[in-house]
């Protein structure tokens, strides 16, 4: 039961193209909406049944969030693609615009017609220039065979997408840091309220979904809401890509479906590397909690699982490590990440994070002090919830979890200023 | 369009740059900075310069300050003249946990510089970024448009040797 969805075609021999696409059922779904003008409220139904929820990282029911959109109100309205696939140990949604673009398109102008849009635009990430350039080259292909543009296929209805290219900023993925940068200005998150529903895009309405939400919605509409769920777990509907990467022998992506047991995707990505242990995961990204080992051993990977066991699904990006790493080091390098990516807009985050990290690479480097724990834990606190955006929470939660999870290791390294164990590599 | 930007911007780059502005509305020409910070930089030698960055201002009628702020706040806009090869590596965690420190060790050895650095000959730069979502094929790097994965030591030198 795996590659049912985002990644079913790509075992085919140019997946990318609109052959191959629309020889495997592609534009089915967009052919019969333009067609029947289906009901939008019926689309939203669909996607509420599937329990499909946002793929990269919040979870959010995409049913609920197209509902919010107000569709009837005159205007430009827009839908944005999250392409801006940032978060360390996540490399899925590059799969996707590599190897099925069309479907991500057609999910696009399916949320389009839905929400009452007329335009898309697509945030990639700017180093991604292969996938660009795929996904470039889908789009016109889809508008030379008339499935984008104006009056398209006689209905009436008009839709048209482009790409938009960071330039190199992790803190773009929040979306309305994303809107700001495809605006022209540097990517500093915005206050909500308002919405970017209400507020979104050059001031208009605006849904900002993931890459593999959108492409999972052509597939849930074809087979219908029920099927996808039924893939899936209730409240937990679909597959999902999980994004291996980290101490196992075959890293890649493994699009499964949700509720397998992590023992399993272990297992299907080769295991941990040959003649280790497997230490700890950090399950969704390196926003997550780390949660040890054999935690992680009874665990099913997804939203509610996950969440049981102590951490977060996040865009699913589970990164392995085996028994050789130290987890100071480890440690230090993700806050250096979120130190390096913080915006600056925000106080508790733009001097939280420089914090976090030169606290934690004092003790990796042999100069920690006793208390250096506990106030690691104090400049946490001081971050969370005090931020516009949740990079000062991603920030925060590996450092708690890190410290909680394996703290005799950070406790030896201030005590005996060196490693209980080898390297991190 | 003033006389400076004619003068800075060739009219292959505005060519460029138009295909850019034309993805947006018409009224929201800065949407189109990004990309043409991107344009004016690959034909540049891989860098930016001020009276580059004025002219995108002026030809894009926003203030210079603007396009200062983004040319400063992502990471792929250089503000100092790079190598003919700009070797952009990753060291987050996936990349860490696969031994991106030896590849760091190796290129530093072989090319004779730090991050940040550019060899004598002008032909590198040693550059180390953030995740570049590529964490499968661990460790890795990019260099110019293309990402190359899985790397070892022995891997690296034939890519560097097939570089012209």
């Amino acid at each position: 039961m795996a590659n049912e969805v985002c990644f079913r075609l790509n075992h085919l021999d140019k997946s990318w193209t609109l052959d191959v696409y629309q020889a495997n059922g592609g534009y089915d779904v967009w052919k019969k909406i333009l067609k029947e003008k289906t009901s939008p409220d019926e689309i939203i139904d669909e996607l509420k049944i599937s329990a499909l929820r946002g793929r990269g990282g919040a979870g959010f029911p995409t049913g609920l969030k197209w509902s919010f959109m107000p569709r009837n109100t005159p205007g430009q309205k827009y839908i944005v693609c999250n392409s801006d696939e940032g978060e360390p140990g996540t490399f899925k949604d590059r799969d996707i615009l590599r190897y099925n673009p069309h479907q991500l398109i057609e999910g696009m102008a399916i949320a389009g017609y839905t929400i009452g849009a007329t335009q898309g635009y697509n945030y990639i990430r700017g180093e991604f220039y292969e996938p660009i350039e795929r996904f470039q080259s889908a789009i016109e292909e889809a508008r030379a065979a008339g499935l984008l543009g104006k009056n398209i296929m006689g209905s009436g209805i008009d839709f048209d997408l482009e790409f938009h290219a960071g330039g190199g900023a992790y803190v773009c993925g929040e979306e309305t840091a994303l809107i700001e940068s495809i605006e022209g200005k540097k990517g500093q998150p915005r206050f909500k309220p308002p919405f970017p529903a209400s507020f979104g895009l050059y001031g208009c309405p605006t849904t900002i979904n993931n890459t593999e939400t959108l492409a999972s919605v052509p597939m849930i509409l074809k087979k219908g809401g029920k099927w996808f769920l039924e893939l899936g777990k209730p409240n937990n509907g679909g597959s999902k890509i999980f994004a291996v990467s980290g101490h196992v022998n075959k890293p890649g992506n493994y699009e499964v479906p949700m509720g397998t047991p992590f023992s399993a995707l272990l297992e299907m990505a080769g295991g941990v590397r040959d003649g280790h242990k497997l230490k700890a995961v950090i399950p969704g990204g390196s926003s997550t909690p780390v949660l040890p080992g054999d935690v992680m051993m009874d665990a099913t990977m997804d939203y509610d699982g996950i969440s049981k066991a102590g951490s977060m699904l996040g865009a699913g990006s589970v990164i392995v490590i085996d028994d050789s790493t130290c987890m100071v080091k480890a440690l230090a390098r993700i806050s250096y990440f979120y130190y390096e990516e913080s915006c600056g807009q925000c106080t508790p985050c733009r001097e939280g994070t420089g914090w976090l990290s030169r606290i934690v690479n004092r003790i990796e480097n042999g100069q920690g002090r006793p208390e250096d724990l506990d106030l690691l834990c104090n400049v946490s606190r001081a971050i969370e919830g005090h931020t516009i955006c949740a990079l000062g929470e991603a920030a925060a939660a590996p450092v708690t979890s890190f410290v909680k999870q394996f703290r005799e290791e950070f406790e030896y390294h201030i005590e005996h200023k060196k490693c209980m164990v080898g390297g991190a590599g | 369009m003033s006389s400076q930007t004619s003068t800075v911007l060739s009219d292959a780059i505005i060519a460029e740059i138009d295909k850019y502005v034309a993805k947006y509305p018409a009224e929201q020409k800065q949407s189109a900075v990004m990309a043409a910070l991107h344009v004016v930089q690959d034909a540049s030698g891989g860098s930016l310069t001020t009276e580059l960055m004025d002219a995108v201002a002026d030809y894009l009628e926003m203030p210079a300050i603007a396009v200062y702020e983004v040319a400063t706040f992502y990471s792929m806009y250089e503000l100092k003249s790079v190598g003919k090869h700009k070797i952009s590596i990753c060291t987050n965690i996936s990349c860490l946990l696969c031994g991106s420190d030896k590849i760091v060790n190796h290129l530093n050895d072989k090319l004779g510089i730090k991050f940040g650095q550019t060899s004598s000959d002008g032909q590198f730069t040693l550059k180390e970024v953030e995740c570049l979502g590529a964490c499968g094929g661990a460790p890795m790097f990019q260099i110019g448009k293309t990402y190359y994965e899985n790397l070892t030591a022995e891997k690296v030198d034939q890519i560097l040797d097939s570089l012209d």
